[in-house]
Formats: C-alpha cells, sequence, structure tokens
C-alpha cells in the first residue's frame, strides 16, 4: 500500500469477499445438494443449510452408484480415476525428463530433428486428432484399458520443454566434476539431476494430475465397460438420463467426491501448484 | 542455449528419448497424418467403398450452413469467455494486490475452481441454473426473468459461457496477481507523490505494464475456449437447443460419433489442427519478444 485508505481498504475487501462468495457458490449449493434426501433436493427452492443425509449419499454411491442410471459403484470410478491421473502424472515427468536429459547432454545426429518433434506435438491436441487416434488404439486392442487411458497422453512438450530450460540452468562444473570422478551420464542423471530435479518435478506433478484426473473427452471415447469409467466420465452418464429422472443428491456427492482429490493437490500443494502453472506455460 | 560439457555415447540418447518419441509417433504424428488424408476421402456409411475426392469435404463443408454457425457460435462464445474471464480476474487481482491482511486467504480460496474439471463445474452449474429445480433459477423467477436454458439459446451459450468463465478466473487470476506483483513499488511510489490517484496509477502504470500478461492470457484463453471446453458443453448442453452451444469441437466430436461423416469430420479435425498452429506460432513469437523486453 502506498497511502492509507480506510475506504479503499474496506472497497477492496468487499470485492474480493464478493468473489470469493460467487466462485464458492456452486460448491457450496452442491454440497448441501449432496446431503439431502430426494425429495428435499427436489423441492424447490432448495433447503441452503447441509441436510443429514450426508454418509448415506456417498455411501450409497461409492457402492451402488445411482440405481436410475448405470448403477457402476462410483468407487471403483474413483481408482480408475486415480490410476489414470497418476500413471499420466509420472509417466509424463518419466519420459520427459529422459528426453530432456537427451537433448541437453548429448550431441548425436537426429538431436535437432527429435526437438522439433517434441514441438510439434503442442500442436495437436486430443480434440483435433480424435478418432485417427481412437482407431490406433482400437487396433491395438488397448480400448477398455488402462494402457489404452493413459499412453496416447503421456507424451508432453511443456514437461519436456520445462525439464530441458531447467537442466540449462545447471552449472557445468557439475557435469565436469562428475565425469572427472569417473560417473557416467546415468550416474549422474541419478545422483545428480534427479536431486536437484526435486521442485521441478512436484510442481509439474501436481499441474499433471489435475490434468489427468480431469480428462473427459478420451476416457469418454476410450472406455466402453463400466467397470473402466472414470469418476468424471461417471458423472455424465448420470445426469444423461434425462431431467425427472436425474437423483442429484447422489450426482452431486459423486461431483464432490470428483473434485476432492485435485482441490486436495492444489491446496495441500499450493506452492508447487502456482510454481507449476508459471512455468509450463512458459 | 547449448552445453558446454556433454557425455559422449553412441546409443544412450536414442534409447533415453525412445519413449517419448514412440509415443509421438503412434499417438500422435501417425493420428494426425490419417486426420489429413481421411479429410480428402468419402466414405459410405458402411464403409465398404472409399472414395478419393480431393478437397471436396472442405467445399462442402463451408458451404454447409451447420458448420459456418458452428463457427459463429465459437466465435462468440470464446470472445464472450475470453473477455469476462480476464476482465474478471483482474478486477479481483487488482483488489487482492492492494489487500494487506487476509492477502493469502483469499488467494487460496479463489484458486482451487482450477482443480475442478470442466464437467464437474458444467454439472454444479447446471445444478444451479437447472429450469426446474435450480436455485438460481427460482431467484431469476421471483425478480420476473423466465430461465429456461434448455428451450432458449441465448441463455443455453450463457450457461456455458458462465461454467467456462467460473472454471478459468483462477488460472487468469494467478498470472494477473504475479504480474501485479512484479511490477516496481518504486513506480506506484513515484506516480502517488506526484499525486496521481489509485485509478489514475493503475490505468497509466500498472495496466500498460501488465500488457505482455494480458496478451499472453488472452491466447491461453482462446486456447481454452475452443478446445478445452467440450467437456462443458458435452455435460451441460450437448450443443443444444438446435445447435445453439455446439461449438466446433464439439461439432467434430458429434459428426464422427453420432452422425458417423468420418470425411466431414477428419476435415473438420484438419480445420481446428490450423487454428491450434496458427494460435501456437502467435503464442511463440510473443514469447520471444517478452524474453527481449
Amino acid at each position: 500500500m502506498v497511502e492509507r485508505r480506510p475506504l479503499g481498504t474496506l472497497i477492496s475487501h468487499l470485492i474480493l469477499i464478493a468473489g470469493v462468495a460467487i466462485v464458492a457458490l456452486p460448491l457450496y449449493v452442491g454440497f448441501v445438494g449432496s446431503t439431502l434426501s430426494f425429495d428435499q433436493v427436489t423441492t424447490v427452492p432448495m433447503q441452503l443449510t447441509p441436510g443429514t443425509q450426508l454418509l448415506e449419499n456417498y455411501a450409497t454411491v461409492l457402492t451402488h452408484g445411482s440405481k436410475l442410471a448405470s448403477g457402476a459403484p462410483v468407487g471403483t470410478m474413483m481408482w480408475n480415476s486415480l490410476v489414470m491421473a497418476l500413471a499420466i502424472a509420472i509417466g509424463k515427468i518419466v519420459i520427459s525428463m529422459l528426453s530432456a536429459f537427451a537433448i541437453v547432454y548429448f550431441r548425436f545426429p537426429l538431436r535437432k530433428t527429435v526437438f522439433w518433434m517434441i514441438f510439434l506435438t503442442l500442436m495437436l491436441p486430443v480434440e483435433v486428432r480424435i478418432f485417427p487416434t481412437y482407431k490406433v488404439v482400437a487396433e491395438l486392442g488397448l480400448v477398455d484399458t488402462y494402457a489404452g487411458l493413459t499412453l496416447p497422453l503421456i507424451a508432453s512438450a511443456t514437461a519436456t520443454f520445462l525439464f530441458r530450460q531447467f537442466f540449462l540452468t545447471i552449472p557445468d562444473e557439475l557435469a565436469e566434476a562428475a565425469r572427472i570422478d569417473g560417473a557416467g551420464p546415468m550416474r549422474f542423471f541419478v545422483d545428480i539431476l534427479l536431486p536437484l530435479s526435486r521442485t521441478s518435478m512436484a510442481a509439474l506433478f501436481v499441474i499433471m494430475f489435475i490434468y489427468g484426473w480431469n480428462q473427459y473427452l478420451w476416457p469418454l471415447l476410450i472406455t466402453t465397460r463400466e467397470d473402466m469409467y472414470t469418476v468424471v466420465i461417471g458423472i455424465k452418464r448420470m445426469v444423461a438420463g434425462g431431467d425427472t429422472l436425474v437423483e442429484w443428491q447422489l450426482v452431486l456427492a459423486t461431483a464432490m467426491l470428483a473434485l476432492l482429490p485435485p482441490a486436495a493437490v492444489v491446496l495441500v500443494m499450493q506452492r508447487w501448484f502456482v510454481k507449476g502453472l508459471v512455468e509450463t506455460e512458459k | 542455449m547449448e552445453k558446454r560439457v556433454i557425455f559422449r555415447s553412441r546409443w544412450l540418447p536414442y534409447a533415453l528419448v525412445a519413449p517419448q518419441l514412440l509415443v509421438t509417433l503412434v499417438f500422435f504424428f501417425w493420428p494426425a497424418v490419417q486426420a489429413l488424408y481421411q479429410s480428402l476421402l468419402v466414405q459410405d456409411a458402411f464403409g465398404a467403398k472409399t472414395q478419393f475426392v480431393w478437397f471436396d469435404n472442405f467445399k462442402d463443408l463451408f458451404s454447409d450452413s451447420h458448420y459456418l454457425a458452428s463457427f459463429k457460435v465459437t466465435a462468440v462464445f470464446s470472445i464472450l469467455v475470453t473477455v469476462i474471464g480476464l476482465a474478471v480476474a483482474l478486477l479481483l487481482a487488482v483488489f487482492a494486490d492492494r489487500v494487506v491482511r487476509g492477502a493469502k486467504a483469499y488467494k487460496t480460496l479463489l484458486i482451487w475452481p482450477y482443480a475442478v474439471a470442466p464437467a464437474v463445474a458444467a454439472v454444479l452449474w447446471v445444478f444451479l441454473l437447472n429450469p426446474t429445480l435450480g436455485i438460481v433459477t427460482h431467484l431469476l423467477r421471483a425478480i420476473g426473468y423466465d430461465w429456461n436454458y434448455l428451450l432458449n439459446p441465448r441463455q443455453a451459450l450463457a450457461l456455458i459461457v458462465i461454467a467456462a468463465v467460473w472454471k478459468q478466473i483462477s488460472y487468469n487470476f494467478l498470472f494477473f496477481l504475479a504480474g501485479l506483483q512484479s511490477i516496481p513499488k518504486s513506480l506506484i511510489e513515484a506516480a502517488a507523490i506526484d499525486g496521481a490517484g489509485p485509478a489514475r496509477r493503475f490505468w497509466t502504470i500498472a495496466f500498460p505494464l501488465l500488457s505482455p500478461t494480458t496478451f499472453f492470457l488472452l491466447v491461453v484463453n482462446i486456447v481454452y475456449a475452443f478446445f478445452d471446453t467440450f467437456a462443458i458443453v458435452d455435460a451441460a448442453t450437448s450443443g443444444g437447443p438446435v445447435q445453439a452451444t455446439s461449438i466446433l469441437v464439439f461439432k467434430v466430436y458429434q459428426d464422427g460419433v453420432q452422425a458417423l461423416d468420418l470425411g466431414g469430420s477428419a476435415a473438420q479435425s484438419v480445420v481446428l489442427m490450423a487454428i491450434v498452429i496458427t494460435l501456437t506460432v502467435v503464442q511463440f513469437r510473443f514469447v520471444e519478444r517478452r524474453v527481449q523486453y
């Protein structure tokens, strides 16, 4: 603050509180809805204080899902989402680190080509190559498998560039010292680069976990069996049944369950989240 | 930039890039080439006959009034999402930058929607704005405004704009806040001593200095509105009523999965690819300039 303006400060707080309230409104109403019974949630207007059905609704969706829709248990879907998010996050970090290491610390004839090929993937998001990619995955027999869910999303130009950028800032003396001490490239990678990259890895992990957990279009295409649905797809299948038949209290409980893990990751790892967000977009 | 110290090995670098390249070739380049090739073909409904038709699919596409309408919807949608999203986020960031007390709490409370899946955001807003049950619908009715996004095309568009903006505000907010905090305090203080009030200081100092951030966010938000909002459209309105919210990405999916028009869908993919490439080039040109700046 440059000068004291009590009125200005008050207005600032009021605007921020209004912002926070609007941002929180869907979450709050959604949460309240997930604690009500079917009759309560379909009463107009719905009550705005939490009801008593919290445990019951959450237990129902985790074990049986919504009977009026598919009846697939959300517990299984949460597991699928977790596997998918972890595989994508860890997979991306591993393959990007390895290729960034090769690009930065080696000179080989196809280096430039490899770099540009990775760069080009930035221009091919899933949305624009949906069907051909689906066909490839189907021909490989990967429909309804975890490999089919994760592999096509695992290549990442942004992660590779992030690690490349970071490796370039590491002093040459470290690699020199390692070489003088007789360490080979992989030894250098494991003992020196890996520990130094911990913050970048944490930052990327947060961003990629959220990216993986929130995937929609790809799992929608690639999962046909209910036991392979991710939780985000499960919600969509629950509301797709038509207006009057939607068990909103269960849909909302599922929505709360679906947003809890990524939200927790953002809040608990906030520092790395901000770092990851800012750095991957550079 | 190049490293001075490097390692030597004939095979190791290839082994290191192999996983990345394999995934890229199989799941990125091969499908992209297929899309390009497919866009030049016409296939009958049973997949029995395939004919090479050069650019007929594109000609059909750009003479198809539905496709042109979808372009228009996408343009309106992305302009609304980008402008509203940036304006609201900038407003909040400016005030969050001013306050001392509770600054961290506000930040935490404003960034969590980033973690919410677009489809989940859509479902939460659909619940609030549901024509029969929605609590906001109820309030709107109470003040005499009839809200039913299932029947009214404009309201359907408004619904997906609201959900898309809500989801994106946290991202824009973080970047604006970081941008504001990197403005040297001495500039602001000098202006204050010269008698410039907060509004004047914002428009003459902070806003121009934020322009790199704003431009970057502009591109990112357009990309977001074009491609990452598929889930919102699919979960909230499914493109309806009467195609009013059928944005380009949604139409590719609809024409491919539901109408099984593979050639037309592939041609649409190619058009989208051209759009992404343009946007990426714009973005990188700009990043280069920012580095020099």
